[in-house]
């Protein structure tokens, strides 16, 4: 059982780390781990991965408060759709088969890494000129950023919050469903849907990731879905990573770190989906 | 959308100054909440490691509430472990709890009433889990 917790703390420093860097919450990397190298019942890892996510949050969240990258009103408001999501998924959970909880798995991690290469794609990160709507207005959505590497004060508009409520309603199911974090779903909300800049997005999403993980995870403490033995290693690994993680992002460009994660994410990806089908590669 | 472009207006200045204020205490309470989560569950991986006990008989573990507080009373480690992670899955609920509070210093009545939802939404998350077991 030591050399099962010493293992666990590692995975959770590693997770902890790439998932404050990709804005992940840590639960994509946790719960293949524990899965496909650990082989445990993936309900088990569900039940971990989630308290990974809250750590990862709760970690990450203290380094972001001081960089002033994330919009608390944005958060919050938003947290009124994930929270609904998130309670709905973890009952689902608990009544889907394990097989469809892979094959749902592995379909969010392939989804995943083909978003991180379309962006990739899509070149440079841009500062459009959004047209703010009038809900944006009234919500007070609206913010600003200072950007390290850019060294600039960045005021930015948010628009599209009908559509991004929406998405946030299936980033919270999807969280509760398979205990992650969301974070790619969140993302795209903010960013893609509601036109946020890349960094307030990704931190503001870090930031719900706890809450929204919180709503599920007491559903899965109290059913007996989160096991002791896994869950706290991984939790205390986590913390630190996310610590660690969070510094490193503030020195680091978007772009390179994706091209690094894009094809591990897509193998995962496919080793998830397949094992559901009972196929192993 | 005007007065937004001016922020060295004393108005603005004073609400700028407000939400870091308001980011700060946040900052401040989640720090404590992992602190001390962190802690319990150090607390709890130790005891495990170096006693090679668990507290309860093997593939055993404490869900309910009454069976995680007989278990810390008596110093079971898997208790002292799902209490530092109960804690930590309060954290976050500590930190919506700490926003109404800020928000209601703000004075911004619409964000009291966001907030205070999303806190409700929570308390029946929990509501939910107590009776799906």
């Amino acid at each position: 059982m030591i050399n099962t917790i010493l293992l666990l703390i590692i995975v959770g420093l590693g997770a902890g780390i790439f998932g404050a860097i990709f804005g992940i919450g840590g639960g994509m990397i946790v719960t293949p781990v524990l899965t496909l190298l650990m082989g445990l019942d993936i309900k088990y890892a569900i039940g971990a991965s989630i308290i990974s996510v809250i750590a990862t949050s709760s970690g990450a969240t203290v380094a972001y408060l001081k960089d002033d990258m994330l919009n608390l009103r944005v958060a919050m408001f938003l947290e009124i759709a994930t929270t609904i999501g998130a309670i709905a998924g973890a009952v689902l959970t608990g009544v889907l088969p394990s097989a469809v909880l892979y094959v749902l798995f592995g379909v969010l991690l392939l989804f995943s890494a083909w978003n991180m290469y379309r962006k990739m794609r899509a070149g440079k990160e841009k500062t459009e000129a959004i047209q703010a709507d009038s809900l944006s207005t009234k919500l007070k959505l609206n913010g600003s950023y200072y950007d390290n590497a850019i060294d600039k004060k960045i005021d930015y508009q948010v628009s599209n919050v009908p559509g991004g409520f929406t998405m946030m309603l299936g980033a919270g199911l999807a969280s509760g469903l398979l205990g992650i974090g969301s974070g790619a779903f969140k993302v795209i909300a903010m960013d893609t849907i509601m036109k946020m800049p890349l960094k307030p997005s990704s931190a503001t999403s870090n930031l719900m990731m706890g809450v929204t993980a919180a709503a599920s995870a007491t559903v899965y403490f109290f059913n007996g879905s989160i096991r002791p033995e896994i869950a706290a290693p991984l939790a205390i690994g986590i913390l630190v990573g996310a610590l660690i993680g969070s510094r490193i992002m503030k020195h680091l460009r978007a772009r390179v770190l994706r091209m690094i994660f894009i094809p591990i994410l897509f193998y995962i990806g496919l080793q998830m989906f397949l094992k559901g089908f009972g196929v192993t590669i | 959308m005007a007065q937004n472009k001016q922020p060295e207006t004393a108005e603005e200045l004073k609400k700028m100054e407000e939400m870091n204020e308001i980011e700060l205490i946040i900052g401040k309470v989640l720090r404590i909440g992992v602190l001390i989560s962190a802690a319990v569950i150090l607390v709890g991986v130790l005891l495990v490691v170096f006693t090679g006990k668990t507290g309860y008989a093997a593939n055993f573990y404490p869900t309910t509430v009454k069976a995680i507080l007989s278990g810390i009373v008596a110093l079971k480690p898997f208790a002292i472990l799902m209490l530092g992670l109960f804690l930590l899955i309060l954290t976050p609920v500590l930190r919506v709890v700490v926003s109404i509070y800020a928000f209601v210093k703000e004075r911004d009545h619409l964000y009291v009433w966001i907030t205070t939802f999303v806190l409700v939404i929570l308390l029946i998350g929990m509501w939910i889990g107590y009776i799906g077991k």
